[in-house]
């Protein structure tokens, strides 16, 4: 590049430093802001007069808190339970329904490609009512299984478009020749298709842990008693009291809630990032 | 199921010609591919289009929670809640709400995508952290925004005090007009990762040396920006935003956590009314109000379908 010098650097502070600077500050304020509160004693937490933006004594009073006087452990088991539940069914429905779509040809395919995408565009809001409905005839109100079998109907599209995209990214050729080696079908899929899918699979996998963990609307409306909410819908109602000292453990519980996303995306982001635009624009 | 059944293992492999092999992997292939699809279907049928189908049934009738009796009364709740000061109220407000936090996600988004994807030190480490809001719950960041608005202890209201520019604390979630902007500006900051990463995946398709050669001949940042960038990144950009607007319009857990649709009903889109309207056990109503979404959805995502068959 010919650009050397003091407009070179000029440039370097316009155009990267301080936008990204002023993101920083903008996207990640708001964490900053739930840890130190998570941190902060009530005194200093209800004190005006102090500055709110700064940590002057540290307590994990409200951690403590939140594990011995509320339901928060149960929440986050029941989390784990619909999330792992409903990620395990959608995952294995999807990988059949994305090889189909990725790989055979056949009369209505095109359609069906499209009408699985469609589904993902159905929002939960305009469907809460009927399923309500639907998970109390079938018996499975404040069940997992309520989650555990609604949750699929947004995580199936997504990931099987996405496995749809990545299946065709894999030759075809190595599958012929397995199967002109005499494998099946199933065969072939298995040993020759799913290990190079890996990614393609662990990236839908950790798409799916992360919608099923962050969903609310049907939480809230299907695992309504007590014991049974999950860990965004129980913080939420729960947590939130008519005193004002529930902040500090509102904000870690806040914290904690967001840890599992947090860390089953910082191993993959780099999967996570092309998986989330891979599922949308590849097809 | 007999084609799936003539080929398990250890039954000989029948030598076939070339033109055979195909012919039958052909054949063989739709009923496999419809086997493979079943699971899938099932689920979505059972879980997605039949209840969208006993939605519509279930709003035309005068269904109560709790009640065994339902009427048929044709379109009679929808015709009651054009009448509705709330319901329209609702339709306004998601309307605000969409071109009120479009936009900006959009051009923020695009801003944060030209940045990232510059060579720095460690631009791996910020592309994560900055990619977090979008990550984490919303209920749970909607929780840090209630307590950033809170009446007494927010901390905006704080330094604006402390610099003098106020002398009184910020109602941000008391007054209706200062909710819905508290909304907006909770639900850009939710959006602004999502269109970032999306375009700058777009970005990573621009030919680097078209952009230099540009650079050499004259062409400005502005000029390069659009003769050499925007034609690349045009079609995910609008995939963004057709996604975001859908997201948008069918929000709930930002707005149940911050004001619940109040004050006084003046913050309510259609999930938020709709919940509220179930917990009156109108529920006849509620999938009325819910299902009013349906047409504008039914739009969005046809065109949606057309620009990412267009990516093909």
């Amino acid at each position: 590049m010919a650009m050397v010098g003091s407009n070179a650097k000029r440039n370097r502070w316009l155009g990267l430093y301080i936008p990204l600077s002023m993101f920083m500050v903008f996207l990640l304020f708001p964490f900053y802001w739930m840890l130190i509160v998570s941190l902060k004693p009530n005194s200093e937490l209800l004190d005006t007069s102090v500055n709110p933006f700064l940590l002057f004594s540290v307590t994990l009073d409200h951690y403590a808190y939140l594990f011995t006087d509320t339901d928060f452990v149960r929440y986050t088991i029941n989390t784990f339970v619909v999330t792992i539940g409903s990620t395990a069914l959608a995952l294995v429905t999807s990988i059949f329904a994305g090889y189909a779509l990725g790989r055979f040809r056949f009369r209505g395919g095109t359609l069906m490609g499209a009408l699985i995408f469609l589904c993902y565009l159905v929002p939960p809001t305009l469907l809460f009512i009927p399923l309500s409905q639907i998970v109390a005839d079938l018996g499975l109100y404040n069940s997992y299984w309520s989650l555990i079998l609604t949750y699929p109907t947004f995580l199936i599209p997504f990931a099987s478009w996405l496995l749809m995209g990545y299946f065709r990214t894999i030759a075809i050729d190595l599958e012929h020749a397995a199967l002109v080696d005499g494998a099946t079908r199933l065969q072939a899929m298995r040993h020759v298709v799913l290990p190079l899918a890996m990614p393609g699979i662990l990236s839908a996998g950790i798409f799916c842990f992360t919608l099923g963990w962050n969903e609310f609307l049907y939480a809230l409306v299907f695992m309504s008693s007590g014991e049974m909410k999950t860990v965004p819908v129980g913080v939420v109602t729960d947590l939130i009291r008519a005193d004002v000292y529930f902040w500090g453990s509102l904000m870690a519980a806040g914290i904690l809630g967001s840890v599992p996303v947090a860390v089953a995306y910082s191993f993959f982001v780099d999967n996570y990032i092309s998986g989330m635009t891979a599922g949308a624009t590849k097809g | 199921m007999s084609i799936i059944t003539t080929e398990q293992p250890g039954q000989p492999v029948v030598p076939h010609t070339r033109e055979n092999f195909f012919v039958r992997l052909v054949r063989r292939e739709s009923s496999l591919a419809w086997l493979f699809l079943a699971p899938a279907l099932i689920i979505l049928v059972v879980f997605m289009a039949y209840p969208f189908g006993y939605g519509i049934y279930i709003s035309t009738t005068d269904a109560m929670v709790g009640f065994a009796g339902k009427n048929f009364v044709w379109l009679e709740n929808y015709q009651r809640l054009l009448d509705d000061p709330i319901f329209r109220k609702t339709v306004r407000n998601t309307f605000i709400y969409g071109f009120g936090t479009v936009p900006f996600k959009l051009v923020l988004g695009l801003a944060l995508a030209l940045v990232l994807n510059q060579t720095f030190r460690f631009s791996r480490v910020f592309r994560a952290f900055l990619l977090l809001p979008w990550i984490v719950p919303t209920a749970i960041s909607s929780l840090a925004f209630l307590m950033l608005y809170n009446g007494v202890l927010s901390p905006v209201s704080w330094v604006l005090v402390d610099w003098g520019i106020i002398s009184d604390n910020i109602n941000f979630l008391g007054d209706p007009v200062n909710a819905i902007v508290s909304l907006c500006v909770a639900n850009i900051w939710r959006g602004v990762p999502f269109f970032g990463i999306s375009i700058l995946a777009g970005l990573q398709a621009v030919p680097d040396e078209l952009n230099e050669a540009a650079a050499l001949d004259g062409a400005s940042v502005w000029q390069r920006f659009w003769a050499v960038t925007w034609p690349v990144i045009r079609n995910i950009t609008l995939i963004a935003t057709l996604f975001s607007i859908i997201w948008t319009f069918a929000d709930f857990q930002l707005i149940y956590v911050l004001t619940k649709g109040g004050p006084a009903n003046s913050t309510h889109v259609f999930g938020t009314y709709s919940y509220q309207t179930l917990g009156q056990t109108f529920i006849g109503d509620a999938a009325a109000i819910s299902l009013y979404m349906f047409p504008i959805l039914a739009v969005l995502a046809v065109m949606l379908l057309r620009y990412v068959r267009h990516d093909d």
